[in-house]
């Protein structure tokens, strides 16, 4: 069948085997520049790499990401330095900054507003829990995953650059394992008559 | 003019509706009552000799052990260089005063704000909705008893605030 990604390693433990053996039946039948790969791998390649995130900063840490996007720290590195200014355009949305109750509502519908797939990075101490308005803040929301799905909480006040860019490269190891199909299982589960993951349906 | 003549000045013309005067405090001042804030407002404003053309900021206090609330405008007359304070006491129950925006452009804004934060109501305001909080808000936050929303459109709000649990907060 076709290649599965990451690329099993060579069978180096045993060596009784040629190397004929190891060769997959499709391999070396096509002419040169033909590329195989799975729609997995590719779908999530081509995500990965060009992560567009929303022009969208709310507090004192939208300076750090500005700094992550510009030349010092170089966001374009990773395909995410492609800030737009509308929603319908983007597919990250970084929450920089403290989310109050009257933001909430704006912040749910620029979600909305998203094509999916689509990714939400919770950047510094307020948007992961409230931060330090979390006891004496009447109108901070005591973390962004209340209003919106989360993927990853960069912890911070605020986080440093670098900080973000490890989030950024955590969303890409989480997007990296997803799959078009069904989730690994749910056919034998479906099978078994075991109730199959809500997302399969 | 020093504080100690405004002071003074501001005592001979309304006599006993200046409660108390302060003019040698680090924030010099007379202490008034809600009814007659806007006529000294206006003389403040108006007599050639005070002219206090800008209003520089407009706050409220909340004395929540007396049951009182309290206006502070702070003035500059850019024509003497010269500046003084009046605080305007008004009852915590019913915190209602005469608007002074016509006088001051500055005051508008600052009057929504010391509503939206303490509910000082005024009178005769041009554009009198909150400022800052969603219209649909209740309660006036920077009031010393007021309660923390437990619930704002679906999002669930804070739990681990009780100010009646407080040690500083009066009886």
């Amino acid at each position: 069948m076709l290649a599965s990604w990451p690329i099993r390693p060579y069978n180096a433990g045993n060596f009784s085997h040629t190397r004929e053996r190891h060769m997959s039946w499709i391999e070396n039948r096509f002419e040169e520049g033909l590329i195989v790969t799975s729609m997995d791998w590719a779908i999530n390649w081509a995500r990965t790499s060009s992560l567009w995130p929303m022009t969208f900063g709310l507090a004192c840490c939208a300076i750090e990401m500005m700094s992550f996007a510009s030349s010092r720290f170089d966001v374009d590195r990773f395909g995410a330095g492609a800030f737009r200014a509308t929603p319908r355009q983007a597919d990250l949305m970084i929450v920089a900054g403290t989310v109050t109750y009257k933001m909430a509502s704006r912040v749910r519908r620029l979600y909305n507003q998203m094509p999916d797939p689509k990714y939400v990075i919770a950047m510094g101490a307020c948007t992961v829990g409230g931060g330090p308005y979390f006891k004496y803040g009447y109108h901070v929301v005591k973390g962004v995953d209340l209003v919106v799905p989360v993927d990853v909480y960069v912890p911070g006040c605020p986080p440093r650059p670098e900080a973000l860019q490890e989030g950024l490269m955590r969303l890409q190891d989480k997007i990296r394992a997803q799959s078009v199909g069904l989730p690994k299982g749910s056919k034998r589960a479906a099978k078994l008559g075991l109730p199959t993951p809500a997302a399969a349906v | 003019m020093t504080p100690q003549q405004i002071a003074q000045r501001l005592g001979e013309k309304f006599g006993s509706a200046v409660t108390q005067s302060l003019p040698d405090d680090k924030h010099p001042r007379v202490h008034t009552t809600a009814e007659h804030w806007r006529q000294i407002a206006e003389f403040l404003k108006f007599d050639g000799e005070l002219a206090f053309d800008f209003l520089a900021c407009l706050t409220a206090v909340d004395y929540v052990a007396d049951n009182k609330l309290c206006l502070v405008a702070d003035l500059i007359s850019m024509t003497h260089h010269h500046e003084f304070a009046v605080k305007v006491y008004m009852d915590r129950d019913h915190p209602t005063l005469p608007s002074v925006s016509d006088l001051w452009p500055a005051a508008d804004w600052h009057e929504r704000e010391a509503y939206d934060m303490m509910g000082i109501l005024f009178e005769n305001h041009p554009d009198f909705r909150r400022i800052l909080l969603p219209e649909d808000w209740q309660g006036h936050p920077l009031r010393k008893d007021y309660e923390f929303p437990r619930e704002y459109h679906g999002i669930p709000g804070s739990y681990e605030m009780d100010w009646k649990q407080k040690a500083d907060y009066p009886a």
